[in-house]
């Protein structure tokens, strides 16, 4: 049984404060944090990137490096205080009355151990079973966790798996000794929309049959709305508001809770302004692409990433594209934007069908698509000034200098960053900075066909809300077409016109996104927008405090 | 200033991001690595270019009277004019009478000029292969299958086949030890360039139609500076050693311009009796060497950390 | 898992097929005429036109390329100028000598290198750490022949604890055999063991920073099982490789050893033959080298599949 003492919280943390290494940007990675987590009970802690809640789960199971160390308060597991308790001690407490998992399933597991081998070995650490019982227990624990087949996922490398199953082997080695505290650290982060119900629904289930307490980490408000029973805000370190679930989403009371609650964007369709008779920028017909397998001695097996798509943006307005991952949508993307060479069918700019161009005819139509990537951290040549990156564009087609930075000063007001920051380094500007940079980048080209490949994915949520802004505001102003790539159904609900859903390689359904978001007909669509954690809820309606 | 910064977890990573990092050339000279391998490269370089200054006699004279004297000895050299000279011998002399120290420290020239020929050559080939290599694909095929094949045949045994093509020479031994060391050279290149295609700033530039050579010039090229520096101290301190090896295995420069490794190999026979003909250039090409070696250490340390595991 | 064994060797021809074209290319190359060569210095010109004929010189050179790659695949591997013997016969008599210190070597090396870079990565940044890449760096700067004479100087000439040079073949008796063994690996195992070593930490410690290691301690496992279950299986194949490089400087090691230790193998013969320009024996020992080496490298190649399932699949 999970816990005995119901009355007893099973997590208890007290002015906790762990230091962060001179230099940082502040002090503390965590400042007098106090929760608590009771039997039977999911908390979430919630926050921005550098909040520091990953850091505290870490702290709890004493898995902090020798950086980070804890130089105040206490945590108390089942009413002992291992905040500071010898690593013997910790060993003894991991996996048998905490347990934790992690993000990335994929690398989280030891990719040369077989599965049922990295849970055997718990086993074999923590009890004096014998290899049979073991095997017994730990395909019990499979089958608890839903897992098909579970004699063949025990000989199976982490590598066969897919990611909800190598998820679903973590949360089985987490729960094979019946911990009282799980900890789980975004876990759903790294998988599929659908992926992630299925993972959240279990984490749920398990914890009312075992009555065990979670403390769930996670930045994302519509896992916290599905599955939170209290919830704790945290920014930069400190708690600045904690409480039951729905009083915190209906009455935050702090402003940085507002304003983080307020930034999600909402799963309803907003209005959006009409463009009737705008003219058709862009269309592909038919464009397929398909990567072959084969070689010597090799099974050939090929893949269909993008099978027969048919799409139409129009002047002034934006088409989504949304699908989880390998569903083809960026594969569309890169090929509209002739980064990979479609395999068949034709991309039709206007007149001119750039599809099967060759490269050097290619090369005029280049400034007519520009595209935005996601990782902003990665978009910019950490080389060169950012005043650089926006004027080769122009340069290359024949601006001087001159003209091109003038077109790049009056592209940094708009995208409301200073013109004089032009002569710095893209590492002295913040992941939301370096987006806008690479819009300004992609607007200096004066494009027809701005592509946003989950250009805002890997952004905090306050900090995306205001780039989804921005783009809204930069298309109509412009009067650009916009192709929009992304996996978030709110970010398309809330700026998009018309959305086309896609799933392995082929349009399941396209239309206005009111009528695809509110009469789904395709089953997959319909899947799709059920799984959207925290659908039902209302993000940024408050009630009066 | 006036930024709009979106929310404050932005606002504190832009104002950590806005310090600006010391200098390279600050952060090198910190780094003791840098500091005394560079020190003592530089010394050695000295040495050989002042070596005429330095109380030297020319290297390769011989003098029947003065054989296998032991350091600190005190020999009498009989002029041309018949007048004669008390000179001390601070290394010996070897069985040819020619004078140790003197032949140590012209013998600097040659190994140095060897180690920095070997390492400029086989990085300006190498980076040129590497690059073209990584990314034209159908290039890369052929390209790699040669070097795959050079690489098959261990280091040394290539250098001595091609040096028993020529006559004995400084630019043989010097071909013979480039060779070898370019097919690293171009596997380094050639994955930093399949790396840097990789990236979203590569496709940016492709997409605002930036030529190709002008994306390998301006974005690919930069990234393969660091890891070819550091590479090429390697290098450098490996064509040191091999110079030295082939000159022992009496196939390398011939003896009249002295080298550390050919003073070695003709002071063989004599080892068990007179040390010293082996002992004195070792140490110098042992205390080189070491040098060349820990500035690279550095070099890399400085440069770029995330190399330490390749190199 | 057939099929991989299969495109594997099959990627090897190619290579093979190289060193051979580059063997053969060797004497061909040589400027002056090859026939001249052999023949030597006082060879009047008929002498030189029989030896040119009886070679098959004159033959075009694809012709003659065909020729010789028959005979060496068959085990005719020619005549060496300056022995008068059959090439086949001189390496067969010096194999043995070489293959030993070879072995010794290696296993030498790698059961002190590996533990050492295991240790230095696991106290990273500790005494032990700093002493160990000290002692690396001085390992691969240091020639192998001086270490040679450093070692010789000091246990044979200053302690006279072991004989100067020399080998006893193991038939001879294992003591001795021993004896005159242990100078020589040392010195020859020296550049080895410093860059395993090396690699082997660089290559534990980066293991150490990937995520199942954090998953292993949060599974409350002790520290040895995490080091050597976990990171030093994952951290293996960067290790192996560099073995297997690592062979490349055995073998150019092993020529300057025999040189210094006097070892009748066939490191030895190959300097006697570059000095002689004896182009049968050049080219059919660095042939055989490579050869080997491209072996070993497959073996390799081939032991990652049994280390890491992703790539058996």
């Amino acid at each position: 049984m999970a816990s005995t003492n119901t009355n007893r919280p099973v997590l208890d943390v007290r002015n906790l404060s762990i230091a962060l290494p001179k230099g940082g940007d502040r002090p503390f990675a965590a400042e007098k944090v106090n929760f608590t987590v009771s039997p039977g009970e999911i908390v979430c802690l919630v926050g921005e990137s550098g909040s520091g809640k990953s850091v505290i789960a870490q702290a709890v199971m004493g898995l902090l490096p020798k950086a980070l160390p804890v130089v105040g308060g206490e945590i108390f597991l089942e009413g002992e205080n291992i905040a500071n308790a010898s690593e013997d001690r910790l060993r003894e407490l991991r996996c048998v009355r905490m347990s934790m998992i992690f993000q990335e399933p994929m690398t989280a597991l030891n990719p040369v151990m077989t599965c049922g081998d990295q849970i055997d070995e718990v086993l074999r650490t923590h009890t004096r079973l014998d290899p049979q019982k073991r095997k017994d227990k730990i395909i019990g624990v499979f089958e608890q966790v839903s897992m098909p087949d579970p004699p063949r996922i025990y000989d199976s490398y982490p590598h066969q798996l897919s990611g909800g199953q190598r998820q679903r082997v973590m949360i089985a080695m987490a729960l094979v000794l019946e911990p009282a505290l799980l900890i789980a650290d975004e876990p759903t982060t790294a998988l599929d929309v659908t992926t992630q119900a299925q993972i959240l629904e279990l984490i749920k289930e398990i914890q009312r049959q075992e009555g065990m307490g979670v403390l769930f980490i996670t930045h994302d408000f519509g896992v916290v709305c599905d599955i939170a029973h209290r919830v704790a805000v945290l920014r930069l370190g400190e708690m600045v508001e904690a409480g039951p679930t729905h009083d915190i989403l209906s009455r935050p009371r702090h402003p940085y809770s507002r304003m983080l609650i307020s930034s999600v964007p909402s799963m309803l369709p907003a209005e959006r302004a009409r463009h009737d008779g705008a003219r058709m920028v862009l269309r592909t017909e038919n464009l397929t692409k398909v990567y072959g397998g084969g070689g010597l001695f090799q099974k050939t097996h090929s893949v269909r990433a993008a099978d027969d798509v048919n799409i139409v943006v129009r002047q002034g307005e934006s088409l989504g594209i949304v699908g989880e991952s390998g569903s083809g949508k960026s594969t569309v993307a890169r090929c509209i934007a002739r980064l990979i060479d479609p395999t068949a069918g034709r991309v039709r700019l206007g007149e001119d069908d750039v599809a099967l161009l060759p490269q050097r005819l290619l090369r005029r139509h280049r400034r007519r698509i520009q595209i935005v990537f996601q990782d902003p951290y990665r978009s910019l040549n950490p080389r060169r000034t950012v005043g650089e990156s926006i004027v080769e564009g122009p340069m290359n087609f024949g601006a001087s200098r001159a003209e091109a930075t003038k077109r790049a000063r009056n592209l940094m007001e708009t995208v409301r960053l200073d013109p004089d920051a032009l002569d710095r380094y893209p590492h002295q500007f913040s992941g939301g900075q370096r987006q806008r940079i690479c819009i300004a980048r992609a607007l200096a080209m004066e494009p027809e066909v701005l592509i946003a490949d989950e250009a805002v994915s890997a952004l905090d949520v306050s900090v995306q809300a205001q780039v989804l802004k921005l783009l809204d505001e930069i298309r109509e102003r412009m009067n650009l077409a916009m192709l929009f790539i992304t996996h978030d159904l709110r970010v398309a609900a809330q700026v998009c016109d018309e959305v086309a859903v896609m799933e392995k390689g082929k349009v399941v359904e396209y239309g206005p996104v009111a009528d695809v978001f509110l009469r789904p007909k395709h089953t997959y669509t319909q899947a799709l927008l059920a799984a959207a954690p925290g659908r039902d809820w209302e993000f940024g309606k408050f009630e009066a405090a | 200033m006036s930024i709009v910064l979106e929310n404050e977890v932005d606002a504190a990573a832009a104002r950590a991001a806005a310090v600006a990092r010391p200098s390279i050339w600050i952060r090198l000279l910190r780094h003791p690595s840098v500091l005394i391998g560079g020190c003592i490269v530089l010394v050695m370089m000295l040495i050989g270019i002042c070596a005429p200054l330095l109380g030297t006699i020319p290297p390769a004279q011989i003098d029947p009277t003065t054989r296998n004297k032991r350091p600190g000895v005190e020999i009498t050299v009989r002029q041309d004019d018949g007048s004669t000279v008390q000179r001390t011998v601070l290394m010996g002399t070897d069985s040819l009478g020619r004078d140790i120290y003197s032949r140590v420290l012209y013998g600097a020239r040659v190994s140095l000029i060897v180690g920095f020929s070997v390492a400029a050559l086989s990085i300006a080939i190498g980076v040129l292969i590497g690059l073209l290599s990584g990314y034209i694909r159908w290039l890369d095929g052929i390209v790699m299958r040669i070097m795959d094949g050079l690489m098959a045949i261990p280091g040394i045994l290539l250098a001595i086949g091609l040096v028993s093509l020529f006559r004995a020479g400084l630019a043989t031994v010097i071909f013979a030890i480039v060779v070898p060391e370019i097919p690293r050279v171009v596997r380094l290149v050639r994955s930093v360039v399949l790396t840097i295609r990789e990236e979203p700033y590569v496709e940016a530039a492709i997409s605002v139609g930036t030529p190709l050579h002008k994306i390998l010039w301006r974005h690919v090229m930069p990234n393969t500076v660091a890891p070819v520096i550091v590479q090429g101290t390697f290098i450098c301190a490996s064509a040191v050693l091999a110079e030295a090896a082939l000159s022992f295995l009496g196939i390398g420069i011939p003896t009249d311009t002295p080298t550390w490794g050919n003073i070695m190999a003709e002071g063989r026979q004599f080892f068990r009796v007179y040390p010293h003909n082996i002992f004195f250039p070792a140490i110098f090409l042992t205390i080189t060497v070491l040098a060349v070696n820990m500035l690279g250490d550095g070099l890399r340390d400085t440069l770029d950390p995330k190399m330490s595991k390749r190199v | 898992m057939l099929a991989f064994i299969a495109r594997r060797l099959v990627a090897t021809i190619p290579v093979l097929l190289f060193v051979a074209v580059f063997v053969f290319m060797l004497l061909r190359l040589t400027p002056g005429d090859p026939a001249a060569i052999i023949a030597g210095d006082n060879a009047t010109a008929d002498q030189v036109d029989a030896i040119r004929a009886k070679l098959g010189l004159d033959e075009p050179l694809l012709n003659q390329f065909m020729i010789w790659s028959g005979k060496v695949l068959s085990g005719d591997f020619g005549e060496s100028f300056f022995f008068k013997k059959t090439v086949a016969e001189l390496i067969s008599q010096r194999i043995e000598p070489t293959l030993m210190l070879s072995l010794c070597t290696i296993v030498l090396a790698v059961s002190i290198a590996v533990p050492l870079g295991v240790w230095a990565a696991a106290r990273q940044g500790g005494w032990v750490d700093r002493s160990v890449m000290g002692f690396s760096v001085m390992g691969f700067s240091v020639p192998t022949f001086v270490i040679g004479y450093l070692l010789i100087y000091v246990f044979a000439i200053l302690l006279g604890l072991l004989p100067v040079q020399g080998y006893k073949r193991l038939s001879e008796g294992l003591d001795e055999f021993i004896v005159r063994m242990i100078l020589p690996s040392i010195t020859l195992s020296t550049v080895f063991i410093a860059l395993v070593s090396r690699i082997t930490r660089a290559s534990v410690i980066e293991t150490l920073g990937e995520d199942y290691i954090r998953t292993a301690r949060a599974k409350g496992l002790p520290n040895r099982v995490v080091l050597l279950r976990h990171a030093l299986r994952n951290a293996a194949v960067p290790i192996i490789t560099v073995i297997g490089i690592g062979i490349a400087a055995l073998i150019g090691g092993a020529i300057i050893t025999e040189s210094v230790y006097n070892i009748p193998g066939i490191g030895r013969l190959t300097v006697d033959a570059v000095l002689a320009r004896d182009f049968p024996v050049i080219q059919i020992v660095i042939m055989l080298f490579s050869f080997v080496y491209v072996l070993i490298n497959l073996v390799i190649d081939l032991a990652y599949s049994l280390l890491d399932p992703r790539i058996r699949y």
